[in-house]
């Protein structure tokens, strides 16, 4: 076995009141694609952030090419030849995609000639690294213009060029689809093949099985095991993630709301004709019933997003009409959605949804407030109760109201944003990818949560980039291609095979 | 397991016996734990402590304390408003010329045209209102930014004030109008050399502390939220009780409670509440912490925006009256550079740059520390110059600590 370029023994980290992490050893071999997976809290992070520097070490140590090495950051872990390609991408959108590649270590004329930044050479240099990732992208463009896509690959051609030889991707696949996962994939493979080591954090046990060699699985800031993926199944993966909590991953059968599901004497809770925005989506059609779970599915880009905004009033609609309760409406923005009692939970959940610095109790209350006015304060005594109640409903940890919700973890945050609107006791729920970058054990629970709401009669619309999911929870999935919607399966129609198909229909662009 | 009830009243009972036993007496691990909010307190505790040796004592005599009241107090009042503006994520570079405009308006009316005191009072705060809205369709439905729009207003409200006062100063106001900044309450109930009524108010204040922190206390219990130990609950009752009393005795060993005092702490225990416990106040926070998330939770971010600067208009003649009152009549040039005291109180009392995040109170204890250093430099005669510079230190200062512990928050998660 080859020496490992990374090792780590015996790490302990801990923050106040928390254990992040205790004794727990990882090495990282050159030329493999190593997988750490984990619940959300399992530590992945916080193992990331101990080899990079962020964090010092309460423990244990760390080892690099056999020499012992503290970073003090990640500045120093980067000059290591240890490269981070965080989840969220960390670049400047307002400056070019060559800008990007080489900041701070741009080609420089000499210093006779003023040491200006060669920018002839800066446009050269990141032509070089993009045709060798073989991205076909033009280096003089704004990073700003491109998918979120483009940009981590972006990202991951900065941290290329800095000659890593150890290259964490930190969740690096949870905002593309399919085929931008796999030109991530066909680049990461080439990496490996130069002898790069990978360390590859993610949720999706699918592509853990389709690009890593080996795994290391952490639970409660332990380390559980180490393995190579061929040998372990999936179902003891997955078990090893959870530990014994495995049930709540049987499979969801939910009965379906056959009845109501496309029957045109329901009358709609929310039903949209014709409704568009120019350079976001074409005019579309879609109505959701009471009990029924309509699914969007598309890749990215397709304008899910797009759509769900239109529905809840976020964007102004420039085409087209909306009926509540087949009664005609015009949204003038979120607050009329909300008092219509619709609900939206916004895929960005750190940009949209969670206010940091309030506490738990203040985001879950903060919709329902809004609804109610100034004037009619909900009584702190009601506010505690339904608090309470839902926080133990949805199983949120800490169980504590006055907790400030930067401090809990994405997977709680989520559900606190879902109590947020849960207690507004909306008529129609919007759920733009609720799932994503949140553990099994909670995926799960949201999972299980639509469908008894679906059952208790509310509407809802679930929007997600994984077709499986959307596959099996929905009644109706409505499949949007290039900002278009492109047809609508009932639910003994839809299967992941006829949604693909769907998607791929005439859209040359996939080929 | 979590409460699903709300606590019974039994529960209730059993955790106000817990209130008397359970807790930490690591005072390390409550400082480090608070720090951000008592670090400032303690901040204020060192400055005063440290003038009274520099000065001699002087500066803790019951004149000077008083005086320290008198000639700070609009500050505090713009620093109220100017706190809930900056916690919205905005700025207010205007308040100075409004306090100008405010103060004029009402000389004009008071002194120019003799009409009586009190009209001169409503003028003033419906102009500070009317600059408010002025301010507040702009930013909220206009969508300029609020550094620009009070920028203009700044120079807009200016040459207002010049306009108004035919750029000559005008004085004197009538006796009434000069109790509101320089007027005592003093024998209400009587007192021997000392104001009974002084030390009366000060109590109440002490008791409603004590109350209030023990009713934190039990609900923080209840959600088996850590808690400080209880002889150190008391220790702190005691010392703030003491502080305040302390300070109860030299007003009322010197001329009684100030009718200023008392406009400002109406205002601090109003604006304490809108903050905590309003629908305006939390929906401010949650428009500072994270505005996309507020507008799409149905806040109506333009009307709590407009408010916030109507609000700091109706504040802004607040302190213009208190001004013009104090100062006798009514300058061209009144109110210059008030925003700069006002907005250093309110980030060095812990407010963010960046928003969603501040307090009234903490507001206060800044706009207390600015004028603690300027009067103990005042008194010890340090230059104009010297004054300015150690004021500049301190703000960079409050900040840098500021986002010090923001970033170890940060890290620690």
């Amino acid at each position: 076995m080859p020496e490992p370029v990374v090792a780590m023994r015996g790490i302990e980290i801990g923050f106040p009141g928390v254990k992040a992490l205790d004794g727990v050893d990882f090495r990282l071999l050159p030329g493999e694609v190593h997988a750490l997976m984990g619940e959300n809290g399992a530590g992945k992070s916080t193992l990331i952030k101990a080899l990079t520097g962020v964090y010092g070490l309460d423990g244990g140590t760390v080892t690099v090419r056999g020499e012992p090495a503290v970073f003090s950051g990640p500045a120093a872990a980067q000059a290591a030849g240890i490269a981070t390609v965080y989840q969220e991408v960390n670049l400047c959108p307002n400056l070019s995609v060559a800008e990007n590649i080489l900041l701070g270590r741009e080609p420089r004329r000499p210093v006779w000639q003023g040491g200006r930044i060669d920018r002839r050479g800066v446009r050269r240099r990141a032509g070089e690294l993009l045709a060798r990732l073989r991205l076909d992208v033009d280096p003089d463009s704004a990073l700003g213009e491109h998918p979120l896509a483009v940009q981590q690959l972006v990202a991951i051609a900065r941290a290329v060029d800095l000659e890593a030889d150890v290259l964490i991707l930190d969740e690096p696949t949870s905002s593309l689809d399919a085929t931008e996962v796999a030109e991530l994939f066909r680049i990461v493979r080439g990496l490996r093949a130069d002898g790069v080591a990978v360390l590859f954090v993610s949720h999706f046990i699918d592509q853990v099985y389709e690009i890593a060699d080996r795994v290391t699985i952490l639970r409660n800031g332990r380390l559980v095991g180490e393995h190579l993926v061929a040998e372990l199944p999936r179902l003891d993966m997955v078990a090893k993630m959870v530990g014994h909590e495995l049930a709540v991953l049987a499979d969801l059968d939910r009965e379906p709301a056959a009845e109501v599901a496309g029957d045109p004497t329901v009358t709609p809770v929310l039903a949209a004709r014709g409704i568009g925005r120019g350079g976001a989506i074409e005019p579309a059609d879609l109505d959701v019933r009471p009990g029924e779970v309509v699914g969007l599915a598309g890749l990215l880009g397709s304008g899910r997003t797009e759509l769900v905004r239109l529905l809840f009033g976020a964007d102004r609609p420039d085409a087209g009409s909306l009926q509540v309760r087949g009664r005609p409406v015009r949204l003038r923005g979120p607050h009329a959605a909300v008092a219509e009692g619709i609900a939206f939970c916004s895929e960005d959940r750190k940009g949209e949804g969670v206010v940091g610095d309030l506490t738990v109790r203040d985001n879950i209350v903060l919709a329902l407030q809004a609804r109610r006015g100034w004037a009619r304060r909900i009584p702190r005594r009601t506010a505690d109760e339904l608090v309470a109640r839902w926080i133990s409903a949805l199983d949120i940890r800490p169980a504590d109201p006055d907790a400030l919700l930067r401090n809990l973890s994405g997977g709680n945050q989520q559900k606190c944003l879902l109590a947020r609107w849960l207690i507004t006791e909306p008529r129609l729920l919007i759920l733009d990818e609720p799932t994503r970058g949140i553990d099994v054990g909670a995926k799960a629970q949201i999972q299980q949560l639509v469908a008894e709401l679906a059952g208790d009669g509310l509407g809802v619309v679930f929007v997600s980039a994984e077709l499986e999911e959307v596959v099996r929870l929905s009644d109706r999935v409505a499949v949007l291609r290039d900002r278009r919607k492109v047809g609508e399966l009932p639910r003994a129609d839809a299967s992941v095979g006829r949604v693909m198909e769907l998607i791929a229909s005439g859209g040359g662009h996939l080929a | 397991m979590t409460r699903t009830a709300p606590p019974s009243g039994r529960a209730e009972e059993s955790t106000t016996a817990a209130a008397l036993h359970v807790g930490t007496s690591d005072i390390r691990a409550l400082i480090t734990r608070n720090l951000r909010q008592s670090g400032i307190y303690v901040a204020f505790v060192v400055i005063v402590a440290l003038f009274a040796i520099l000065t001699g004592g002087v500066s803790l005599s019951p004149v000077n304390v008083t005086n320290i009241v008198l000639q700070y107090s609009y500050i505090l009042v713009l620093a109220i408003g100017m706190v809930i503006v900056i916690i919205a994520g905005h700025i207010d570079l205007s308040v100075g010329s409004v306090v100008a405009l405010t103060g004029a308006i009402s000389a004009v009316l008071v002194i120019g045209q003799g009409l009586p005191w009190w009209l001169g009072v409503l003028a003033a705060l419906a102009v500070g209102l009317a600059v408010g809205a002025w301010h507040g369709f702009w930013v909220a439905y206009v969508g300029i930014p609020a550094f620009i729009v009070t920028l203009a207003g700044m120079l807009l409200f200016r040459g207002l004030t010049l306009r108004v006062l035919d750029n000559i100063s005008l004085s004197p106001f009538p006796a009434e109008y000069q109790q509101i900044a320089s007027g005592f309450l003093n024998g209400l109930f009587g007192g021997d050399g000392y104001d009974v009524f002084t030390l009366v108010i000060g109590a109440v204040g002490v008791a409603g502390y004590a109350v209030n922190g023990f009713r934190t206390r039990v609900a923080r219990i209840t959600y088996h939220q850590p808690v400080e130990s209880f002889p150190l609950f008391v220790a702190r009752v005691v010392l703030v009780g003491a502080v305040v009393m302390y300070f109860a005795w030299q007003l009322a060993n010197a001329r009684g409670l100030p009718v200023v005092l008392i406009v400002l702490g109406v205002l601090v225990l109003v604006y304490g509440v809108v903050t905590r416990r309003s629908v305006f106040g939390r929906q401010v926070y949650a428009i500072g912490g994270n505005l996309a998330a507020a507008t799409l939770s149905g806040v109506k971010v333009r009307a709590v925006n407009f408010w916030i600067f109507v609000n700091m208009g109706l504040l802004s003649g607040i302190a213009g009256v208190i001004y013009s009152s104090r100062s006798n009549g009514a300058q061209p040039a009144a109110g210059n550079m008030f925003e700069l005291d006002a907005i250093a109180a309110a980030f060095i009392g812990g407010a963010a740059v960046t928003g969603g995040v501040g307090t009234v109170v903490g507001a206060m204890a800044g706009g207390l520390i600015m004028a603690v250093m300027s009067n103990g430099m005042q008194l010890m005669g340090v230059d104009q110059s010297v004054q300015s510079m150690v004021k500049g230190f301190v703000l960079l200062l409050a900040v840098t600590f500021d986002l010090y512990n923001k970033r170890r928050a940060g890290a620690a998660r």
